[in-house]
């Protein structure tokens, strides 16, 4: 079983953070509404108020690796430009897609939209961990702040599942190879 | 009840709305000015050459940076007009969440063709 250093970049950026980021995203939405809702009754120990603020930090370092690996790694990768003349695309993802019109979209929306809408989701949760840090518990008190936060969160989770599922579809289409070939498992005979 | 539990809601404003505000409404105009940048590296020709910070990630490594220093330097702003302050959270939030919304809208590649 082999994979390419490019594919492993690929993955770590896309199901490593990205899809980590994700799941995680879920949880805090659900925590923000459920725990810190002004109607709320059950109490909130120091310890859980801890908890939340590791877990926002933790996502907002999810989605800057996720956007900072997509960007200076991965995304320079998928536009490197083919010498003139180059018949075999499958190292330039981008050319790969723009060279048929079946799959040209997959750029010229897919990747152009995931490509900024994907920055949204780290904004936002950066946002959402400050205000927690500073407020905590006492977000309770602060009744729109909490849903404004919400709102926030909810927007990441929409940006990062829109950059999420444009990615694998256009890594599914033209993957981002190359590179040292990493041997994974050294299989038996087949 | 031990110091560090509450078990209701209090009424007592603790911590002023002023610096969640600012950080609401920063991000919201970061993630806006984002959009905007995008469309306009995208469709003016020299905005999208000075964009270009890292040659090998092109244009999106200006759009995004400068969309992140516009943030920052917002938020800081801000932060230092409303740290002690109770600011019209219900305004301000609207006005984020407007700004947040048009920059998920405008991302949108056949929205943005647009302009």
């Amino acid at each position: 079983m082999e994979m390419t250093a490019r594919g492993l970049w690929t993955l770590i950026h896309g199901m490593g953070f990205g899809g980590l980021y994700l799941l995680a995203c879920s949880g805090a939405i659900v925590e923000l509404w459920r725990r810190y809702s002004p109607s709320a009754v059950a109490s909130i120990t120091a310890g859980d108020e801890i908890f939340f603020r590791v877990y926002l930090v933790a996502m907002a370092a999810l989605a800057w690796l996720a956007v900072l690996s997509g960007a200076y790694v991965v995304y320079p990768w998928y536009r490197a430009v083919p010498p003139l003349g180059t018949a075999d695309l499958h190292a330039f993802p981008q050319r790969l897609l723009m060279s048929s019109p079946s799959t040209v979209a997959w750029h010229s929306l897919g990747m152009e939209w995931k490509e900024h809408v994907a920055w949204l989701a780290p904004i936002s949760i950066s946002m959402a961990a400050a205000v927690f840090i500073r407020y905590g518990r006492r977000l309770r008190n602060h009744p729109q702040l909490r849903n404004t936060v919400l709102c926030f969160l909810f927007a990441s989770l929409v940006a990062a599942g829109v950059a999420g599922s444009f990615g694998a579809e256009i890594d599914d289409h033209a993957p981002v190879q190359g590179g040292q070939i990493l041997h994974l498992v050294h299989g038996g005979k087949p | 009840m031990s110091q560090t539990e509450i078990s209701a809601p209090t009424v007592s404003y603790d911590l002023p709305n002023g610096p969640g505000a600012a950080a609401i409404l920063s991000a919201g105009i970061g993630a806006f000015a984002l959009a905007v940048f995008a469309i306009a590296g995208d469709k003016i020709a020299w905005f999208q050459k000075m964009m270009v910070f890292y040659k090998p990630t092109g244009p999106l490594s200006g759009v995004t940076t400068s969309a992140i220093v516009v943030w920052l330097v917002a938020w800081g702003v801000l932060e230092g007009w409303w740290r002690n302050r109770e600011v019209s959270l219900g305004r301000i939030g609207a006005v984020a969440l407007t700004l947040l919304l048009l920059s998920l809208l405008l991302t949108f590649p056949p929205l943005a063709d647009l302009f």
